[in-house]
């Protein structure tokens, strides 16, 4: 025990002489939490809207007046040609154009209706998708307005109606940073917790100091648990601090239990450890060490759900991701911080997760056995 | 010149005999079309859907089973009660319940006002909006399907068209923000690398006593990154058209030589980063907070600019990928030619430019 006790102090000893570590471990990740969700807003607003109006009539104004004030549109161009306004596309700066047909006003009075011709830059198909339909909506009630002051009399009839009211729980301002700052942090600790872990052990292959400790009485396990204690604490220390951000930076109350999240990822973080072992016994070099994480890090967290839903993914994508470790903390944190999910509710993700950390570690130990 | 040469061919014995490196190199940019083409959509559909419905009539069953065969809803769980509800969203699978009040099918026809309840789960905000659309689309459908649609007088239609991308393929933009990151990260990050291990390894004295001038020693290093980004390229365009259904609508050349300005600025970038480090870990921070970071976030191509708040829409405009992605997209889906480029060309080649010299400045022909 004694032994591990030493190698614990050389551990932390050289944690805490190396200031570019130190700043990779407690700066990098705080200035992540910081910016990435000030960033990480899917929401669509400021959409550019350039118009081309043949007509000039007081229902165009009218009705450019409407799409002004809805908040969501920024007139940047006006003009009488389409051409005109389409550059305004071709240059990227317009997402959206308007197309009003002479006699516009005319038409809706004489014979009863007109049309508009929308053309939407698509190449987001998303943002493509929500803009028109916001801008279909502002026409649709400005359409409203109008006929209710044209049939004044006879009334129109009574129509069946269906009235559709939506209430969203457990995010009454519909603000994406609470989706997001709990996830990201989730993301972060993976990233941290695999990076040291798989970095530190190649370095001491590299510089060869690794072949010292071999030959020392110091047991595998040891070296190990030497290796992976100092770090499963350093990540508690940084969930902390990405809590604390996230609770005076951002606000953000977590509904839930938080001992229910430190449960959970001092489970994760053991996940995360084994698979930074289990990468460095693979590498021979810190470059590869690297790149390795990076690219499995890269799959698992595109496939975590972090920016992208995973019940939008195909089928077959998603059957895979029950494989993915980051996912299970994803969408742990996220239930007990906005919807303060108990244990009862996440106990198939723990087993999960106490899977995973199992399967990791011993693939580890037993392929640096081999290897060494 | 041959001197050169050798140096160049050195540093591809270098790179050859690390396979794995290599490998990951190469097959970063498939894996990464892949995965965006295939797997990640804004797109949201078969949602898990509860109901509650405390009518169970011919038309509120009529309204449920329109509700899930459209593709955007998966009606999985029936609940009886208001106190299920909580617990249901609180195991995390289920995003909008449906709720039925009684006397559904009653209220339809004989007081012509009916009402339905959605309740979402709101924690990610876009799920919650796009269902609740969604779900009200359909729950209009069923209502002109009951009420046989009478045309009402004064109508505004509109016609919409989609440019560029009818089908709102995800892929079309994803794919030029794949290509910028791929490119920074073959580049800048392997270059700095590349250069640093020779500082740190200490064999970077060797090379500067050999006869060839310091600056060809690093430019010498950068060329077979360079080539790799260019094959990375090729990998991306030729999987993009044929496996994801991308065109390259302008022109290739065009679209080439862009890639080769922005490998090249990339290169300068790494450049700038292996001469005012010493340790590959601090190299490996700087390549990884400073390069991959703002590409991803700050480059356009996952979230919006023009919803960022002020300071981070400044900053986005130092990002060399931003400039990159928006020449792509312009040249590749749009099919615009140089003379809708010529601003971002010309702000890259500045770019280039000015950390090239700063590289020089900085550069250091004695090591301490």
């Amino acid at each position: 025990m004694s032994v591990l006790k030493y190698l614990l102090q050389k551990e932390f000893r050289q944690i805490f002489r190396d200031p570019s570590i130190l700043k990779i471990i407690f700066i990098m990740p705080a200035l992540q939490l910081i910016i990435i969700p000030l960033a990480a807003d899917y929401e669509v607003r400021n959409i550019n809207l350039s118009i081309a109006d043949h007509d000039h009539s007081v229902y165009t104004q009218q009705m450019i007046q409407k799409i002004k004030s809805s908040g969501y549109f920024k007139l940047v161009n006006y003009s009488s040609t389409f051409q005109e306004a389409f550059t305004s596309i071709e240059s990227d700066k317009a997402d959206i154009v308007l197309e009003i047909p002479a006699n516009f006003e005319q038409n809706i009075v004489r014979e009863d209706h007109a049309s508009l011709f929308i053309a939407v830059n698509a190449v987001n198909g998303m943002k493509a998708n929500l803009g028109a339909s916001y801008l279909q909506n502002i026409i649709l009630n400005y359409n409203n307005q109008i006929r209710t002051k044209w049939i004044q009399f006879p009334p129109i009839p009574p129509q069946t109606n269906i009235k559709v009211s939506v209430s969203n729980w457990f995010n009454p301002m519909m603000s994406y940073k609470y989706f997001m700052v709990p996830a990201v942090l989730a993301t972060l600790l993976t990233l941290l917790g695999t990076f040291l872990t798989a970095l530190n052990i190649v370095r001491e292959k590299e510089i060869g100091t690794i072949e010292q400790i071999n030959v020392t009485p110091v047991k595998k396990y040891h070296f190990i648990l030497g290796k992976l204690i100092p770090f499963w604490i350093l990540g508690l220390a940084v969930l902390t601090i990405g809590f604390l951000i996230m609770r005076f930076g951002y606000q953000i109350h977590p509904v839930g239990n938080m001992l229910i999240v430190y449960l959970f990822a001092s489970l994760y973080l053991l996940v995360i450890l084994g698979l930074g072992l289990l990468i460095s016994t693979y590498a021979d070099t810190q470059q590869q060490a690297m790149l390795i994480s990076f690219f499995l890090l890269m799959i698992f967290i595109m496939l975590g759900g972090l920016f992208t839903s995973i019940d939008s993914m195909p089928d077959w994508v998603q059957k895979l991701t029950w494989l993915n470790p980051v996912s299970y903390f994803i969408e742990v944190i996220r239930m007990v911080v906005l919807k303060g999910s108990g244990l009862s509710d996440i106990k198939n993700h723990i087993f999960v997760i106490i899977g995973f950390a199992i399967f990791l570690n011993s693939w580890a130990v037993w392929n640096y056995k081999k290897t060494t | 010149m041959k001197q050169f040469f050798a140096f160049v061919k050195k540093e591809f014995f270098h790179i050859w005999r690390d396979k794995r490196t290599l490998f990951i190199l190469l097959g970063m940019p498939i894996t990464q079309i892949i995965i965006f083409g295939f797997a990640l959509t804004n797109e949201v559909k078969n949602s898990k859907m509860a109901i509650l419905d405390f009518s169970k009539d011919a038309a509120s069953s009529q309204l449920v089973q329109k509700m899930s065969v459209s593709k955007y809803f998966d009606a999985t769980t029936v609940l009886t009660n208001y106190q299920e509800v909580l617990p249901v969203f609180k195991k995390g699978k289920i995003k909008m319940i449906l709720v039925i009040p009684q006397h559904f099918a009653n209220d339809l026809q004989h007081g012509n006002q009916a009402h339905i309840q959605l309740i979402c789960d709101g924690s990610d905000p876009n799920v919650a909006n796009t269902l609740s659309t969604y779900a009200s689309a359909i729950i209009k459908d069923f209502q002109t399907a009951i009420v046989k649609e009478q045309k009402l007088p004064y109508r505004i239609e509109t016609d919409i068209r989609m440019m560029y991308n009818p089908e709102l393929k995800g892929a079309y933009s994803f794919v030029p923000g794949v290509m910028a990151l791929i490119l920074m990260l073959t580049s800048a990050m392997m270059t700095s690398i590349a250069i640093v291990k020779e500082k740190e390894m200490g064999t970077m004295e060797i090379i500067l006593v050999s006869p060839l001038r310091p600056f060809s020693v690093v430019i010498a290093k950068a060329i077979p990154y360079m080539i790799l980004s260019m094959v990375n390229v090729a990998t991306i365009l030729l999987l993009s058209v044929y496996v994801l259904d991308v065109p390259i609508r302008g022109s290739l050349l065009l679209l080439l030589s862009e890639g080769l300005l922005f490998t090249i600025t990339s290169l300068a970038l790494g450049l700038l980063i292996s001469s005012i480090t010493d340790s590959q870990q601090v190299a490996m921070l700087i390549s990884l907070m400073g390069l991959f970071l703002p590409t991803t976030v700050l480059s356009g191509y996952m979230f919006p600019i023009e919803n960022m708040p002020l300071p981070l829409q400044v900053m986005s405009n130092l990002v060399p990928a931003k400039w990159f992605y928006s020449i792509v997209k312009t040249i590749m889906i749009k099919g615009l030619g140089l003379s809708y480029v010529w601003k971002e060309t010309l702000i890259l080649i500045g770019m280039t430019v000015f950390l090239f010299g700063l590289s020089i400045k900085k550069f250091k022909t004695r090591l301490s």
